[in-house]
């Protein structure tokens, strides 16, 4: 479980670690049943206040991405994957809006992408 | 169920015809980490030196573990771990005198963890406090603040003039501190982002009085940095309502203000200027708005 924390972004921390779990869930480096570190350990290794991480905990167990069992820590949720369904499509539409906007710099049409996207896929999946 | 371990009621102090603390009334929580903010001079080792007893209360009265640190300061001194700025060491003694010398004053003096420490910190016993590096001084004096296991860690700007990897050491002792239940930290410092990491208190002092003071979440949630677009470009810093600072040049103007969004949005249209941007400022944002709204203040009257 690797987080990394910038100061430099704007983002408050507490979100930043709830971004990068929800990341690493939807990349599959997380899995259902995984154990989050614990709270302090965290902490400790991010160097951030132990509250921040609490506050990000919960709101991740809010959101569904992992569940508490008492004593025992957090886990990664069994129902993991419709929201990783959607963070793999936030990941995705990233590069999307990069592509229209650089198309769009070209002067190529929406259409023209649209078919390029399936000539290439169509490509790929006879290789 | 809280428990105050700092207390500083309507404190005030004048050195000559200055003063450097004015009616400040603060409360450090246990469990906390309390970040003192404020540039250079603005009273932050002044009020950290009462809460030690270096200074007696003249005006408003300092408790520290509901005493009075000038009246008891065995009590209070046995069970708080500091390090100030000039990390005042005896030059004299070697690394390990200065343990031993240490290890008599405390009671609670754990020298396994000492020696734990004085391993990760790469420290020579043999070596003088002396021809110690600036970040060796550093961590000798936090080797000292910490390891009688302190009940509250008192940091006096111990991030300045240091390297990253001194400064990471002095946060990750702040954490373990606090991680350990019911232990507090109070420190200092002007690298707000050290102290958005690590505190979840936070006050700012200007000029002697207390101006922000809350829990960290909410003051960074309380603010917001909004970028104003007008129809035609101002050629002096728009006068809006609710905005604590306002930078920028022609057209595009970013604002930054406590709450109160939405009167802004609609003084803003009044002057055809609309939001195109909104977020969430840093600390150090908040507080270079504040300080400067602060000394424009005090230049106008």
């Amino acid at each position: 479980m690797q987080i990394r924390i910038s100061n430099s972004d704007g983002v408050p921390i507490y979100r930043q670690i709830v971004n990068q779990v929800k990341y690493l869930v939807a990349a599959g480096r997380l899995s259902s049943g995984d154990r989050l570190l614990p709270v302090r350990t965290l902490a400790e290794q991010l160097v951030v206040n132990p509250n921040t991480v609490s506050r990000a905990y919960r709101e991740l167990e809010s959101a569904g991405v992992i569940t508490a069992r008492q004593g025992s820590g957090a886990f990664v949720s069994d129902n993991g994957s419709p929201l990783a369904l959607r963070e793999k499509r936030k990941l995705l539409q990233q590069r999307v809006d990069m592509l229209l906007a650089e198309a769009d710099s070209l002067g190529v049409d929406v259409t023209t992408v649209v078919k390029l996207l399936r000539d290439r896929s169509r490509k790929f999946n006879s290789e | 169920m809280s428990e105050t371990v700092v207390e500083f009621d309507r404190l005030s102090r004048s050195f000559g015809a200055k003063r450097a603390l004015n009616e400040v009334t603060l409360r450090v929580e246990r469990g906390s980490v309390f970040g003192l903010v404020g540039e250079n001079g603005a009273g932050k080792t002044t009020l950290i030196r009462h809460a030690i007893g270096l200074l007696k209360a003249k005006q408003g009265s300092v408790r520290v573990f509901q005493l009075d640190p000038v009246r008891h300061p065995k009590e209070v001194l046995g069970r708080i771990g500091y390090l100030s700025e000039d990390r005042d060491l005896p030059d004299w003694m070697t690394v390990a005198q200065l343990m031993r010398y240490n290890q008599a004053f405390y009671r609670g003096w754990d020298e396994a963890f000492a020696e734990q420490l004085r391993e990760q910190f790469e420290l020579d016993p043999k070596q003088q406090v002396k021809k110690l590096s600036r970040g060796q001084r550093a961590r000798a004096g936090l080797l000292i603040a910490l390891a009688h296991r302190p009940e509250l860690l008192i940091l006096d700007e111990p991030s300045s003039g240091l390297d990253p990897v001194v400064r990471r050491d002095i946060l990750s002792a702040i954490i373990r501190t606090v991680a350990d239940e019911g232990r507090t930290v109070l420190f200092s410092s002007h690298l707000l982002e050290e102290v958005e990491r690590v505190a979840d208190q936070v006050a700012m002092i200007h000029s002697g009085r207390v101006g922000l003071n809350g829990p960290l979440p909410e003051i960074l949630q309380e603010h917001k940095r909004l970028v104003l677009r007008f129809g035609e470009p101002q050629l002096a810093e728009p006068n809006l309502p609710g905005a604590i600072s306002c930078q920028g040049t022609g057209r595009e103007w970013t604002v930054l203000c406590n709450g109160g969004v939405e009167e802004l949005r609609v003084a803003a249209s009044k002057c055809g200027a609309e939001i195109v941007d909104e977020g969430t400022p840093t600390l150090d944002e908040i507080f270079l708005a504040r300080a400067g709204s602060q000394t424009d203040r005090q230049g106008a009257s």
